[in-house]
C-alpha cells in the first residue's frame, strides 16, 4: 500500500505491506533508528512517538494507519542544534544509564508535560507508567521531567 | 596532585554518553545495516522435553525470500557444545549443551531450527512453516523432585545432580565445627526459603550481526563480554582467535544476562560463515524471556546456632541450585559465588555450606545481578531478623552484636575472605537518623494497638559483597577457567588529547565518564580532552569485560597504573626539555616543573607534542608516551550498608506498599556520585522487583508463562518508591583508589529488608515466613493462616 | 516480532464496513484502536486474511449528547472520554474507570467500542457498562439493532457480535448529578485488574437513594452486584453500613482462578474492593 506521512519534519511516501508497523516502517524504510522496539506486547513504551501531536507506542500502530500523519520521533526534537529541554534534563539529571529506553520515555515526559505542565511527582510517575526502565528505578527520571517543566516553565 | 584530585575525583560529572542516547544517535546492534545482509529467524520448541522426530521444512524452503534453513542435524558437525567456563567439582556433570537441539529438546524455548531469509518478516513467515514432530517426555521441573532422580534427563549422565560442594570451616581450619555449634546452641532457627527464579529482563532485546566477508569475521553483538565471547567462539567452534573480530556496539543493559556466550551468538556466527553474508538476528521480547538466561533459582535450607544473648555460635547452609537444562558459561559457579557471603557482616564462629547443583526442564540460570550474593544475603539477613524474634529484641540489635566492628579490620571471615575495611556501626546510625527509626517504631506500635487495617512494618538489611572480580589466584582455586585482571591502555596524542582503552566493557554503566575523570585527575588533562574506547577486539585487544562490580575496582586501577607508566615515560623527556634533573621533578597538575622553583614546567600536552615531533628526545628515549597496563586485584573489595524498608501491608488485601526507603552505603571512595548513586537507585528497583513482583513461572508441562512483559511483573515508575539514599566512605585498603564497587549493592542489599519490613508487618497475625515474590495474594492468604 | 500478512481495508462509511466484513469472511479482524488487536498480531496468535480498520469512519467518532442519554462513538479514544466533560457531568463512574485503562499511549489510541468489542473480562469498562445500563447499536448486513449491554457480553471474550457486525455507538443513560468511584485493584499499574469494582451512587440527603455498582474480572462477563445495590438503598454513609453492603458482592458471581488470584482471594477483594468504591464514590 502507498502510503505518506511527515516524520520530522520530511514527508515520505513509502509503498508498505499493511502488516508493516510503524515502528518498523520508521527504523527500517526511513532510517529512523533512534526509535526503537522492546517488546511484543506494547508494555515497555520503548517505541513510543507522537503521531499527530500525542503520544503513541509505534510498535502498536500499522504504518497504514499513519497514512496522513505527522509523527515526531526523538530524532525529531533539536531546535537549532539545542537538545529539547526534557533531553537536557535527562542528561543533567542523569535520568538514564544504558539509554535503551530513553527515546520513549523522553517522548512520553514531553506529551505529560503537555497536558500537566507542572506535574507533582506521583503526577510524573502516572504519566510514565507505560515506559519501563530497567536501569534507573526512575527517581531521576521523576527528577528531570520535574526540572523540564521548571525550565519549560520559565521559558513559557 | 591535590589540586587535580579536589577537582575531578568526587566529582558530580554528568555524562559523555548522554549527548548521543537522549537524541536517538545511537548504534544498537540492530539498528546496524550491511549491504547483503540476510536475517535469521528462530524455531523454537513449545514443549520443555521431547525427542525431535521429523523436521518438515520442505514448505519453509519453498517461502518467498527464504535462503536458506537449518535445523540441528544441519549443523551437528560444527556446532559443538556451548562453553561452560566454571567446572566446580573435578566430577562435574555436565550434558552436551548443543547451539540448536539434534535428537532432544531439554527446555521450552531451545531452538530447533532456523531460517535465514531476505527479510526478518519472510524468515519468520517461514518459520511457521515448519513442521516438527516431537515425542513427548517426561518433564523435570520440581527443584527438590528433580534432585531425586525419580526422573532423570540425562541418562548417560545417570543422575539430574551435576555437582555437590561443600566448605566447612572446621576442615579449612577457619572455624569450629558447625553440627558441635548446634548441638550446643541455646537457641536453633531453622528455615527454608525460595529464591524464586528471576529473569533479568534487560530493555534491549539481544541481537547479533555476523559479518564473514571482511578478513576477519566480525560479531556484532549486544553483549557484555566482548573479549570472552571472542574467545570462546575460537576455542568451541575451532576458527582461530585472530581470524575473528567482536564488537559490542551500544548495549541496553545487561544486569548478568548478557554475561553469556549464546545459542543465538553461535548460530549467527556459524550461518553467516557458512553462506558468505552478513546475517542478523534480534530476538523479540518473548525469545528473550524464554532463551535468554535465567536468574537465582535456590531452595536454601538454613540452620542459624546462638547463644541465649543473640550471639550467633554457627551457620550451616544446605542449597540446591536450579542449572536449568544444561551449564551455561559460569552456571554452576553462581551459588559457589554465595558461600562466601552467607556469612556476610557477621562474626561467626563455625560455618557449614553445602550446594547441590542440580538439572530441571527449563532454560538455564545464570548471572544475574549480583549472582549468588543476593541469593545469601537474603538467606542471612532473613535468618538474622528471625533471630532477634526468637530472643525478642529487636533486629539493629541483633546485628550489632554480631557484626564485625570497625576497629576489628582487616577481618578474615569464617569463609576465609579478607575483608579489609568497613564501618557497619556508621552507616548504621546514618541509616536510622535518616529513617526515623523510633519515630517508625512508635507509629507501628500504634496502629497494633488499634488494629489499624493497614498495618506498618520495618525491615533491617546490613549486607555486605564481595566485589571486583577478581584475583585471579581466588579464582582458580575455584577451578573458574580464567582470570580476574582487567587491562587498560593509554594513548596521549600529539595534540595533548588522549585515547583509553578499557577492557572493560560497559553497558550504561557509565565509563566514558568515570574513565575521563580518573585520566583528567591523573594527568590534569581537561576532562573534555579524554575519549574512552572500548567494546572492539581491535581497538581492544584484551579485557575481561563488566560485571561483578568490578570495572572501577579492577578496571579503573588498571588504567590509574596506564596512565602512572604515562607520567613515568614522560618524566625523563621532561627533565631533557627543562635541562632539570629526574628527581628534581615534580609532577602536579598535568604539568612537570622543578620542585621548589615554582617556575612554569613543561604540561605532559607539551610532552606529547615533543614526543610526536621527536626532534629533541634525550638519547634513547622511545618517541612515545603511550602506555598498557593489565592489573590482577590482590582482593576482593568489600562495599557495605545499611537499609532499612517500611511497608505498609493492607490486611484486607494484600496488598504491599513502600512507605520508606532508606540505604546508606559504604563503597569507599566515590570517582562520580551521580553515577554512583544512579546505579544504587536502579539496583534497589531491581532488588524491591524480586520481594515483591517479579516471578519467571512455569505450567506443569514446562512451559513458561510469564513470557511477555504483560505477565512478567517489570515494576514501572508507579510500582516504586521514591528512595533515600546517602553514602559513608571507608576507602578500601587494597587498591591505590580506595574504590569498592557499586553495580550490585541495591540489588543485594534490597531483596532481604523489603522481605523483613513484610514480615515484620504480618507476623502478629502468626506468619513466619512468605514467599517471593510477596503477592497480594500470598500476603493475605498467610494473613489468614492459610499458608504458613 | 511482526504480524503475519493480511489485506488491509479501511472502509470509510459502517455499511462499507459491513460489506467489507461480510466479503472477507470469517477470517477478517475488526481493528479499532488496535491496542488489544496490534500484541495478539504481533504475537501470532491470530493470523487473519483481512483486517478491517475502522480508523476511517468519522461516523464512529465523537461523544454527542441527546435529551437523557450520551452517545459515544465506538472510535472514542479512552483519551476523549476521559477529556470529555459530558462524561464526567453524565456517566462519571465511565470517566473514572477510563481513567485506569492502561497507560496514557494505550489511552490516546484504544477506543471505547475497541475494548467493550474484545470483550476481555478483566477489561475496565465492561462492568460500567454494565453498571450504568448502557446500550449498544450494532450495524450488520440486515441493518442496525440494539442489544443492552447485559446481553452484550457473552463470554469471555465473547460477545453478541455477529462476525460481519460492527460496533457503531454506545448509549449510556444519563447519571447526572450521580457520584463514582472505580476501585481497581493490580499487582502492578500496567497489569490489567485482578479485580475492580465501579460503583455509582445517587445521593439523597447524605444517605444513598440509588446505587449501581459493578464487578471487574469476577466471571467470564462483568457481573452487577444486584445485592449490593439493594442493600445499599436507604443506607446512610457509614462504614458500618456500607461493609454490610459489600458483604456478598461476589454473591451470583463465578471468579475463576489465575496466577493473581483464585476464586476465595478474588471473593475477598470484591467485598473489600466494593466497599472502598462505594465510600470513595459517598465522598465525592
Amino acid at each position: 500500500m502507498r502510503i505518506t506521512m511527515t516524520v520530522d519534519g520530511t514527508s515520505y511516501t513509502d509503498d508498505v505491506e499493511p502488516r508493516t508497523l510503524l515502528v518498523q516502517h520508521l527504523r527500517e524504510n526511513l532510517g529512523k533508528v533512534g526509535t526503537v522496539i522492546g517488546c511484543d506486547t506494547s508494555n515497555c513504551g520503548a517505541c513510543t512517538v507522537h503521531l499527530n501531536g500525542r503520544s503513541v507506542k509505534s510498535c502498536s500502530v500499522l504504518a497504514v494507519q499513519a497514512d496522513g500523519a505527522e509523527i515526531t520521533t526523538i530524532e525529531g526534537l533539536e531546535r537549532d542544534g539545542q537538545p529539547h529541554p526534557v533531553q537536557q534534563a535527562f542528561h543533567e539529571n542523569h535520568a538514564l544509564q544504558c539509554g535503551f529506553c530513553t527515546p520513549g520515555m523522553i517522548m512520553q515526559s514531553i506529551d505529560l508535560l503537555g497536558d500537566t505542565p507542572d506535574p507533582s511527582e506521583e503526577q510524573v510517575r502516572e504519566g510514565l507508567e507505560g515506559n519501563l526502565c530497567r536501569c534507573t528505578g526512575y527517581q531521576n527520571i521523576v527528577k528531570a521531567v520535574r526540572a523540564a517543566a521548571g525550565e519549560l516553565g520559565a521559558k513559557r | 596532585m591535590t589540586e587535580t584530585v579536589d577537582r575531578e575525583l568526587g566529582k558530580a560529572r554528568t555524562r559523555k554518553e548522554d549527548a548521543r542516547l537522549i537524541s536517538g544517535r545511537t548504534r544498537w546492534t540492530d539498528n546496524i545495516t550491511l549491504p547483503g545482509m540476510l536475517h535469521m529467524a528462530i524455531l523454537r520448541s513449545p514443549v520443555a522435553r521431547a525427542g525431535i522426530g521429523k523436521i518438515d521444512t520442505d514448505q519453509a524452503r519453498a517461502s518467498s525470500g527464504v535462503v536458506a534453513v537449518f535445523t540441528g542435524a544441519d549443523l551437528a558437525a560444527e556446532q559443538g557444545s556451548l562453553p561452560c567456563a566454571w567446572p566446580i567439582t573435578e566430577d562435574q556433570k555436565s550434558p552436551n549443551a548443543p547451539s540448536i537441539a539434534d535428537t532432544t529438546v531439554n527446555f521450552a524455548g531451545e531452538a530447533v531450527a532456523v531460517v535465514v531469509a531476505r527479510s526478518a518478516a519472510e524468515a519468520r513467515d517461514a518459520v511457521d512453516l515448519i513442521d516438527v514432530d516431537y515425542e513427548d517426555l517426561p518433564v523435570v521441573l520440581d527443584l527438590e523432585t528433580a534432585a531425586g532422580d525419580e526422573e532423570v534427563i540425562y541418562p548417560e549422565l545417570g543422575t539430574n545432580c551435576s555437582a555437590n560442594w561443600v566448605f566447612d570451616s572446621a576442615q579449612a581450619g577457619s572455624g569450629g565445627d558447625v553440627e558441635d555449634a548446634i548441638r550446643d546452641a541455646d537457641v536453633v532457627v531453622r528455615r527454608k526459603f525460595r529464591q524464586q527464579r528471576l529473569i533479568p529482563a534487560f530493555m534491549e532485546p539481544r541481537s547479533v550481526l555476523v559479518d564473514p566477508t571482511g578478513p576477519q569475521t566480525t560479531m556484532y553483538s549486544a553483549t557484555q563480554v566482548p573479549h570472552i565471547l571472542r574467545l570462546m567462539l575460537a576455542m568451541s567452534l575451532g576458527v582461530p582467535e585472530h581470524k575473528i573480530r567482536v564488537i559490542a556496539p551500544d548495549v541496553g543493559g545487561g544486569f548478568g544476562g548478557k554475561l553469556q556466550v549464546t545459542p543465538e551468538e553461535f548460530l549467527t556466527f556459524l550461518i553467516g560463515r557458512r553462506l558468505g553474508k552478513p546475517v542478523k538476528y534480534t530476538e523479540t521480547r518473548t525469545e528473550s524471556l524464554l532463551a535468554a538466561h535465567h536468574g537465582r533459582d535456590q531452595i536454601q535450607r538454613l540452620t542459624l546456632a546462638a547463644r541465649g544473648d543473640g550471639t550467633i555460635t554457627g551457620l550451616k547452609v544446605e542449597l540446591l541450585a536450579d542449572m536449568g537444562a544444561c551449564l551455561r558459561l559460569v552456571t554452576p559457579g553462581v551459588p559457589i559465588l554465595g558461600a562466601f557471603m552467607f556469612n556476610a557482616i557477621y562474626k561467626i564462629p563455625a560455618y557449614h555450606f553445602s550446594c547441590t547443583n542440580v538439572f530441571t526442564n527449563k532454560v538455564p540460570t545464570d548471572a544475574y545481578r549480583g549472582a549468588g550474593r543476593p541469593e545469601a544475603t537474603f538467606g542471612i539477613e532473613r535468618m538474622m531478623d528471625e533471630l532477634a524474634v526468637e530472643i525478642g529484641v529487636d533486629p539493629l540489635e541483633i546485628r550489632e552484636k554480631n557484626w564485625i566492628k570497625h576497629e576489628e579490620f582487616p577481618y578474615t571471615t569464617v569463609s576465609t575472605l579478607t575483608y579489609d575495611s568497613g564501618n557497619y556501626e556508621a552507616a548504621t546510625a546514618r541509616a536510622t537518623e535518616l529513617f526515623g527509626y523510633p519515630e517508625l517504631r512508635a507509629e507501628q506500635a500504634r496502629r497494633r494497638e488499634n488494629g489499624d487495617p493497614v498495618q506498618l512494618g520495618i525491615g533491617v538489611s546490613t549486607f555486605t559483597e564481595m566485589c571486583g572480580l577478581a584475583p585471579s589466584r581466588v579464582l582458580g582455586s575455584l577451578n573458574y577457567s580464567a582470570g580476574g585482571w582487567e587491562h587498560a591502555e593509554v594513548r596521549m596524542l600529539p595534540t595533548g588529547k588522549v585515547e583509553v582503552v578499557t577492557g572493560s566493557s560497559p553497558h550504561g554503566q557509565g565509563h566514558d565518564t568515570a574513565w575521563s575523570q580518573i585520566v583528567a585527575d591523573r594527568l590534569g588533562v581537561p576532562f573534555e580532552d579524554v575519549e574512552v574506547l572500548h567494546g572492539d577486539t581491535q581497538i581492544s585487544q584484551r579485557g575481561m569485560d563488566t560485571y561483578g562490580s568490578r570495572s572501577l575496582v579492577v578496571g579503573g586501577i588498571a588504567l590509574v597504573k596506564a596512565l602512572d607508566k604515562v607520567i613515568e615515560k614522560a618524566r625523563p623527556i621532561a627533565a631533557h626539555l627543562l635541562e632539570a634533573a629526574e628527581d628534581d621533578l615534580e609532577f602536579t597538575a598535568g604539568s612537570f616543573g622543578v620542585r621548589g622553583t615554582g617556575a612554569a614546567g613543561v604540561t605532559i600536552a607539551d610532552i606529547a607534542l615533543a614526543v610526536f615531533a621527536a626532534h629533541d628526545l634525550p638519547d634513547g628515549a622511545e618517541p612515545n608516551l603511550d602506555s598498557e597496563a593489565s592489573y590482577d586485584p590482590e582482593n576482593f573489595s568489600f562495599p557495605h550498608g545499611t537499609h532499612l524498608c517500611a511497608t505498609e501491608v493492607d490486611t484486607e488485601t494484600g496488598a504491599v506498599r513502600i512507605r520508606s526507603y532508606v540505604c546508606v552505603d559504604d563503597i569507599g571512595k566515590v570517582v562520580n556520585p551521580l553515577i554512583a548513586e544512579g546505579q544504587v537507585h536502579g539496583g534497589l528497583a531491581q532488588g524491591i522487583a524480586q520481594a515483591l513482583y517479579e516471578e519467571a513461572v512455569h505450567d506443569e508441562f514446562g512451559t513458561l508463562t510469564t513470557a511477555s512483559l504483560a505477565d512478567y511483573l517489570v515494576p514501572s515508575a508507579m510500582d516504586l518508591p521514591r528512595f533515600t539514599t546517602d553514602m559513608t566512605e571507608t576507602p578500601a585498603t587494597s587498591n591505590p583508589l580506595g574504590v569498592k564497587g557499586v553495580g550490585e549493592a541495591g540489588t543485594i542489599a534490597s531483596t532481604p529488608a523489603v522481605v523483613n519490613a513484610v514480615l515484620d508487618a504480618v507476623r502478629q497475625f502468626g506468619v513466619r515466613d512468605i514467599e517471593m515474590p510477596c503477592t497480594p495474594q500470598r500476603v493475605w492468604q498467610a494473613i489468614q493462616g492459610g499458608s504458613k | 516480532m511482526i504480524p503475519a500478512p493480511f489485506d488491509y481495508a479501511a472502509p470509510s462509511t459502517v455499511e462499507e464496513a459491513v460489506t467489507v466484513l461480510a466479503d472477507a469472511g470469517e477470517d477478517a479482524k475488526v481493528l479499532g484502536g488496535g491496542q488489544s488487536l496490534m500484541p495478539v498480531l504481533r504475537m501470532r496468535l491470530a493470523a487473519p486474511t483481512t483486517v478491517v480498520d475502522l480508523g476511517r469512519i468519522p461516523e464512529l467518532r465523537g461523544i454527542r449528547e441527546e435529551a437523557d442519554a450520551l452517545v459515544i462513538g465506538a472510535m472514542t479514544t479512552h483519551d476523549e472520554v476521559c477529556r470529555a466533560e459530558s462524561v464526567r457531568a453524565h456517566a462519571a463512574l465511565l470517566a473514572e474507570a477510563t481513567h485506569t485503562v492502561a497507560d496514557p499511549q494505550i489511552r490516546h489510541r484504544g477506543t471505547f467500542g475497541g475494548s467493550l468489542a474484545h470483550a476481555d473480562p478483566a477489561g475496565d469498562l465492561l462492568a460500567p457498562a454494565l453498571a450504568l445500563d448502557a446500550s449498544m447499536t450494532i450495524a450488520g448486513p440486515a441493518g442496525r439493532r440494539t442489544v443492552p449491554a447485559a446481553e452484550f457480553f457473552v463470554d469471555f471474550f465473547t460477545t453478541a457480535l455477529a462476525e460481519n457486525e460492527v460496533l457503531v455507538e454506545v448509549r449510556v443513560p444519563k447519571h447526572t448529578g450521580w457520584q463514582a468511584h472505580y476501585e481497581k485493584f493490580n499487582r502492578v499499574a500496567q497489569a490489567w485488574s485482578t479485580v475492580a469494582v465501579g460503583a455509582a451512587l445517587r445521593m439523597e440527603g447524605g444517605a444513598i437513594a440509588e446505587a449501581k455498582v459493578g464487578l471487574t474480572n469476577m466471571d467470564t462477563v462483568p457481573v452487577r452486584a444486584r445485592t449490593v445495590e439493594a442493600a445499599l438503598i436507604g443506607r446512610p454513609v457509614t462504614a458500618e453500613a456500607i461493609r454490610e453492603a459489600a458483604r456478598d458482592a461476589a454473591a451470583g458471581a463465578n471468579p475463576g482462578t489465575d496466577a493473581n488470584a483464585d476464586a476465595a482471594y478474588r471473593t475477598q477483594l470484591a467485598r473489600v474492593l466494593t466497599a472502598r468504591a462505594v465510600t470513595a464514590a459517598a465522598r465525592t
